[in-house]
């Protein structure tokens, strides 16, 4: 089928970028805003713009009857749900799927094999793609034969619990017998439920994660990996793609575990699979897959030239996949900082107002990607993303110092922003060096 | 608030006398979603059919909300982005015409969304001066349904 009309069910940048991929492919855009988003910089742009509620996101952008009624209303052919709102929700693409108007990702059932913890796993089991070493155990016999196979250091945690309580660190096999008897007696305390599991202590981990494409047939290539390292309470700040300083054996070795994952669902669009790289064991493990595009999916545009949304949207009118895997080619370096609209000096709060004065990067290999221009406004119901600011070089210093450079170079006036602490942070030693671990800001900062 | 057997049996006529297929209520956090049997819990026909946009897609219209009020009017707003209907159902009279008085409680049309119906009130006391939203089109949040001069 041929897609001609598409309704965006997003806002903020991401609500840009697929209108500039729709205007690229000639399809029609139709944008769905809340009242605080109805003078937006995506809704200037779109060809018709739908106001589908109040500002807070559970009145208007989380609304799966309403968004679905706007499609309809509109006769448009598909909807893209962007990231957020509603671009994870099974019932939404079920919803569309009913409707008649195709969703551009993957098929809920592929939505919900995902979105369960405890189901990804599975099927990461059975696509024989690592997971985290672990298991839960009854008694001291089982406990010690499991704990020689996982290796110290290892973790005790309840099968009940949360918060810490329960979890013991065991870094000598010999001190197993106490810390489990002291673990099992915390959690009966604790949550009613004395049963524990033990998993292994990654020390220092690395967030790494492949983008995949997949036709909905069993086809998937992967478009190489992402390095999300640089994260604040799980919030990632800077990704970057290749990952530095990793061994290109693992690095091979993580990208035929994604596809194996992907391929055994029949995955259908672009997704993520993210892991878990244990930087002193030289291993991986599989954390989640992510069934959406992602924010720092510019990255990966850069280095393989390839319009990841145009090839969602592509994918979703049953194309085949843009090329073979061979024909994939990383060419140089890309990073990307994310522009927030927060207070690094108050904790960073998020800071909403309106933009006075917004002056972005331009320059050699330089892409922003945003929907603040001077006089925008942040309003205070979504999250504080105001842009990002993208580098690509031959080279990873290369582009590391055009980043560092087009940061310098941008003003945004009105909102406190992590402007400058991400200038800091790009210019960090331990950053230059390259290949940090998700502890890193939290040691800087602490 | 409580619903009672009869309560709920009473309400099931009123849905089966009506030309609807599903009615909600909402009484104080306490709800009820009634759905006839046989009736199709996506829409059963969409605004615009498929084939259509199989061709080409209709003119993109740019939102009527433009529309500007007649001095001394107020603007009834749609409360909800749906399929505005001016009558009960289809042949029927409009709820409310130019001229009309409306009170507050004043039923002055529907909004369909995904087959739930929703009656829009006038909230206001006046004269209906004009009637700028289109029968069976869609509305979005916000935009003026009809224009009323208050008392």
């Amino acid at each position: 089928m041929s897609i001609r009309r598409v309704l965006i069910a997003n806002r903020g940048e991401i609500a840009l970028r697929v209108i500039r991929s729709c205007r690229a492919l000639g399809i029609e855009t139709v944008l769905t805003v809340s009242e605080a988003d109805r003078d937006s910089l995506p809704a200037r742009h779109a060809d018709r713009v739908l106001c589908i509620g109040p500002g807070r996101p559970g009145d208007s952008y989380l609304k799966i009857d309403t968004v679905v009624q706007a499609a309809l209303g509109a006769a448009a052919d598909a909807v893209h749900p962007g990231y957020g709102f509603l671009s994870e929700r099974a019932p939404f693409a079920r919803r569309c799927e009913e409707a008649g108007v195709v969703f551009i990702g993957p098929t809920a059932a592929q939505i919900d094999a995902v979105g369960d913890k405890l189901r990804a796993r599975a099927e990461a089991e059975a696509a024989n793609v690592p997971v985290v070493p672990g298991g839960a155990v009854q008694g001291l016999t089982e406990a010690t034969a499991l704990a020689a196979r996982i290796g110290v250091p290892l973790l005790i945690k309840a099968v009940g619990g949360g918060g810490g309580r329960g979890m013991k660190r065991v870094d000598q096999l010999s001190d197993l017998p106490m810390a489990l008897d002291m673990a099992a007696g915390e959690a009966g305390a604790a949550f009613g439920d004395a049963r524990v599991y033990l998993e292994r202590y990654v020390a220092r981990g690395r967030h790494v994660e492949v983008q995949v494409l997949g036709d909905g047939r069993g086809g998937v290539i992967h478009l190489g990996e992402r390095d999300c390292s640089v994260q604040r309470r799980y919030q990632k700040l800077i990704e970057e793609s290749p990952a530095p300083v990793l061994e290109q054996g693992l690095r091979e070795s993580l990208h035929a575990a994604a596809v194996r994952f992907a391929a055994r669902l029949q995955y259908r669009g672009a997704g993520t699979v993210e892991f878990l790289v244990d930087a002193d064991r030289g291993e991986f493990y599989f954390l989640e897959m992510n069934a959406r595009i992602q924010v720092e999916h510019p990255v990966t545009e850069m280095v393989t030239g390839l319009d990841l949304i145009a090839e969602q949207i592509r994918i979703a009118q049953g194309a085949d996949l843009p090329l073979a895997q061979s024909a994939v080619r990383i060419d140089g370096c890309a990073i990307e900082c994310r522009i927030n609209a927060e207070d690094p000096a108050r904790d960073f709060m998020p800071s909403p107002g309106r933009v006075r004065a917004a002056a972005w990067p331009q320059g050699e290999g330089i892409r922003v990607d945003t929907h603040i221009a001077t006089g925008s406004s942040v309003p205070p119901y979504y999250d504080s993303l105001l842009g990002k600011i993208i580098a690509h070089g031959p080279t990873r210093e290369i582009a590391r110092m055009r980043l560092a450079g087009a940061l310098a170079d941008t003003r945004i006036e009105g909102v406190q922003t992590n402007l400058g602490f991400q200038s800091q942070l790009l210019s960090d030693p331990e950053f230059v060096r390259g290949g940090v671990d998700t502890g890193f800001l939290a040691r800087r900062n602490g | 608030m409580s619903l009672t057997a009869k309560d709920v049996a009473e309400i099931l006529q009123a849905l089966e006398a009506s030309s609807f297929d599903t009615l909600d209520l909402d009484l104080n956090g306490m709800k009820l979603h009634l759905r006839r049997s046989g009736a199709a819990p996506a829409p059963a026909a969409r605004a615009v059919p498929t084939a259509v946009s199989a061709q080409a897609p209709a003119p993109v219209v740019h939102a009527a909300k433009a529309v500007e009020a007649p001095p001394g009017t107020v603007p009834v707003a749609a409360p909800l982005l749906g399929i505005f209907y001016r009558a009960p159902k289809p042949g029927e009279p409009p709820f409310i015409e130019a001229g009309a008085r409306v009170e507050p409680e004043t039923i002055i049309g529907i909004i369909e969304v995904m087959k739930l119906m929703n009656t829009v009130r006038a909230g206001v006391r006046g004269e209906v001066v004009a009637i700028p939203a289109r029968n069976g089109e869609l509305v979005e949040y916000g935009e003026a349904l009809l224009f009323v001069r208050p008392d």
